[in-house]
């Protein structure tokens, strides 16, 4: 048994080496390091692309460096082989594309891609004995960082991430922060030049060294301020939280005059989205019927919205109706057939009932395509010059405007959606989620449970569309498709199932983030799936989960917690 | 007058006849047990009883009302509660909020604390662990839960299907003297029990079930005397 460890751990070590190194050359091969490149994280020095082969090889060399019971030489040896590993996979890669012209079958394998590969070192050799120390100093840090005590590996890795972050999302840091002039001092320096991307070296050294201070110092000190601060008398703990909260509202009030018009843009596509999240949250997370045709109510919101405000509501009432007045029949219309798609499905569970919603949203989206409707929902050409809403003579048609609308509506789905949790209502969504066979021995109705949450989750689908419809001024069948069924659902997930902060988080990063960062758009779904798949393996409960579900996924730990108690 | 009366029951899986033309009556404040066999229909009875299946043939009359055909939702309104096989407990969910589902056919707060203090009184376990996740209890404890929870919704009748169902013989004994105590307390109990020996030591009469039929009906003393009850169910020769 002994003998077999000490011999297969390298071996083991090679292996995750070799799928690592296949890993990179898939994302070179299919553009994705090419397309990154674009993009510098320091500028001038590492672009994101060559992030991304980085954090391939720190990240199998950290996994590769795993194995706690053996000795930190060990697991170091073995993350720098498979660091090494990876290295000597892509110098191969690299030779196979001098010789043989592989773009006759992979259009991505341009001389730009083995420029970015070869560190841009024109000397053959020398190129391929940097690919290898670099592979090999990374993954050296990388299991020296994993073999730390939680300590540092903590301070170390929050602040790199800190900084990947902040490079990321630095055009958003410019334009919020423009109309300070003192802080664009600071952060042209951090930034470095104008119209350049990504931290300078020294902007990179120093927010590093100033996140892993504020870490250490946390965690040095971080227990015994939380403690005074516990320690605080009820009323002041309580001011506090209602100025916090204060704070928080001023900044969403003024939060597009920081932005300005594209930044608003993108916040207001995530509030759609954080909007359906919570409506599909509510079928999804409380009652647990899973529902992959959600986007259905969305397009109906929106046509209803598109008929009733122009020529088609000429049609039907002889008048154009107004935002306002075509808000809540929008809803309405939804919420019926949220019914209408409940009634049917009472009785199926599971798997099935995905694959009937799945239908139904298709069978929405054809309904809007048909030629047959084509005098009342235009077709394939869809519904133009759409009203927007109105207040007091203002008209909300810009982004900046239009987003106080979504700000509203989201907090009116997030009051309700919130009071429904805990309400008899909820505690019955709860109960069908976990048996509905018992859940009715306990005097719950089915039926009516299961309708209202089809009913409630279609009004906040309903209504987000409604104001997708407004924003756009135009609506097209081909806006709701499958993948933004899914795109809801995975936002769902990330965030956790069933919690209301969840939907925001999951929305800010799945609906936020690739709006923000263009590069990543193109390749939205692998990168979808890529994070869906780390989330389940581990962390299935989601990023901010609920009670419930957290208790769902680490059973082991709770059983053998009662059982040591 | 019966509390609950069935007449000539029948009920099915698809086309499988599960229960061919059973009668049971239940008078108030009587322990009644259905003893017999795996597959002899006494689960598929309670599940009729409480709605979750619809008989094609047959009545079932609460206090003189046909209720065969309601749903089971409704039924609980009535006044009829199950322990289902297996406990059937919210695992994910704590005691507390079990308990709490329980009540949901309740409306009344008042009541409400008072039923939650009874059923801790009744089984101060629940009590000391209230906030724990009803999946990582033991069995006894589940047991408890899951009779506990049916109480909450102050039942005339309490169904209670296999109590005994995997737990250790102290556990056993616990839980029927606790089926006895509520029983004193004026609930009715309708008791579905592989275990006969201790089913009849405590129940008033016994029906035997074989093959979706009632083969025997008596007193629990006089069950217990018979010689294809002794032979069958309570292994003595």
């Amino acid at each position: 048994m002994e003998q077999e460890n000490t011999t297969s751990w390298w071996l083991t070590a090679i292996q995750l080496g070799l799928i690592g190194g296949v890993v990179a050359i898939l994302a070179s091969l299919i553009g994705m390091v090419e397309s990154f490149h674009a993009r510098d994280i320091i500028a001038g020095q590492i672009s994101m692309g060559e992030t991304l082969l980085l954090l391939i090889m720190i990240g199998f060399a950290y996994s590769s460096s795993r194995n706690e019971q053996s000795p930190i030489s060990t697991r170091v040896t073995s993350g720098v082989i498979t660091g090494v590993t990876i290295s000597l996979t892509i110098v191969l890669f690299v030779m196979l594309g001098a010789v043989v012209n592989l773009r006759s079958i992979f259009v991505n394998a341009s001389p730009t891609l083995y420029k970015i590969l070869t560190l841009e070192i024109s000397n053959t050799a020398l190129a391929y004995v940097a690919i290898v120390v670099v592979g090999a100093i990374v993954s050296l840090a990388a299991s020296l960082v994993h073999g730390a005590t939680p300590f540092w590996k903590r301070v170390i890795s929050s602040g790199f991430f800190i900084v990947l972050l902040l490079a990321l999302l630095q055009d958003l840091i410019r334009i919020t922060l423009t109309p300070f002039p003192f802080i664009t001092e600071v952060l042209s320096w951090m930034f470095g030049r104008r119209g350049q991307e990504g931290l300078s070296i020294l902007g990179a050294i120093v927010v590093f060294l100033i996140v892993a201070g504020v870490i250490y110092n946390d965690a040095k000190h971080g227990a015994a301020r939380r403690a005074r601060r516990e320690a605080l008398p009820e009323a002041t703990k309580r001011t506090r939280r209602w100025v916090s909260w204060g704070l928080l509202g001023v900044f969403l009030l003024i939060w597009p005059r920081i932005a300005g018009p594209v930044l608003s843009d993108v916040t207001n596509s995530v509030g759609l989205y954080i909007l359906m999240g919570l409506g599909l949250n509510i079928v999804v997370g409380y009652a647990g019927l899973l529902d992959l045709g959600y986007v259905a109510f969305y397009a109906l919101g929106a046509f209803t919205m598109g008929v009733l405000t122009t020529t088609g509501g000429e049609i039907f009432f002889d008048v154009r109706w107004t935002f306002w007045e075509a808000l809540p029949f929008a809803v309405i219309v939804a919420v019926l057939a949220g019914i209408m798609l409940g009634i049917p499905v009472l009785k199926i569970r599971g798997d099935y009932l995905a694959i009937i919603t799945l239908g139904f949203g298709e069978i929405i989206r054809i309904m809007f395509l048909s030629d047959f409707l084509k005098p009342y929902f235009g077709g394939s050409f869809g519904i133009v010059s759409i009203a927007s809403p109105t207040i007091g003579g203002i008209v909300l048609d810009s982004s900046q405007t239009l987003y106080y609308v979504i700000l509203a509506a989201c907090f009116v789905a997030l009051f309700v959606a919130h009071r429904l949790r805990d309400s008899r209502i909820g505690r019955a969504w709860k109960a069908i989620r976990e048996d509905e066979d018992v859940a009715q021995a306990m005097g719950i109705n089915l039926t009516a449970t299961k309708l209202l949450a089809f009913a409630t989750g279609a009004a906040f689908g309903g209504l987000s569309g409604a104001i997708f419809a407004a924003k756009l001024s135009t609506v097209y069948p081909h806006s709701f498709t499958l993948i933004t069924s899914i795109n809801v659902l995975a936002l769902i997930i990330v965030g956790g199932m069933g919690s209301l902060p969840g939907v925001i988080v999951g929305g800010l990063l799945l609906a936020g983030l690739p709006e923000l960062l263009r590069e990543f758009s193109e390749y939205r779904l692998l990168i979808f799936g890529i994070l869906l798949i780390v989330m389940m393996l581990n962390k299935p409960e989601g990023f901010l989960p609920e009670a419930v579900h957290k208790r769902e996924f680490h059973e082991d730990e709770n059983l053998s917690h009662a059982a040591g108690g | 007058m019966a509390m609950l009366e069935l007449d000539n029951i029948h009920t099915y899986y698809g086309n499988i006849h599960a229960l061919k033309g059973i009668s049971i009556t239940v008078d108030k404040g009587e322990i009644v047990t259905l003893i017999g066999a795996n597959g002899a229909g006494k689960t598929t009875t309670l599940r009729t009883i409480t709605g979750l299946l619809k008989p094609r043939v047959g009545t079932v009359k609460l206090d003189g009302e046909d209720i065969a055909r309601h749903k089971a939702n409704d039924i609980v309104y009535k006044g009829i509660a199950m322990v289902p096989e297996g406990r059937g407990i919210f695992a994910r969910l704590t005691v507390t909020e079990n308990l709490d589902m329980g009540a949901y056919s309740r409306n009344s707060k008042a009541e409400y604390d008072a039923d939650i203090q009874r059923i801790f009184s009744l089984f101060p376990r629940l009590k000391e662990r209230r906030n724990q996740i009803a999946g990582t209890l033991s069995g006894g404890e589940q047991q408890m839960l899951a009779t506990g929870r049916a109480l909450m919704a102050h039942p005339t009748l309490l169904l209670m299907d296999e109590p005994s169902m995997g737990l250790a013989p102290v556990l056993v004994e616990l839980i029927f003297e606790t089926i006895q105590q509520i029983n004193k307390e004026g609930v009715t109990v309708l008791l579905v029990e592989q275990n006969a020996l201790m089913a009849l030591s405590i129940a008033n009469r016994g029906y035997v079930l074989q093959s979706g039929a009632i083969v025997l009906q008596d007193s629990a003393e006089a069950l217990k005397k018979d010689p294809t009850v002794q032979k069958a169910y309570l292994g003595m020769e």
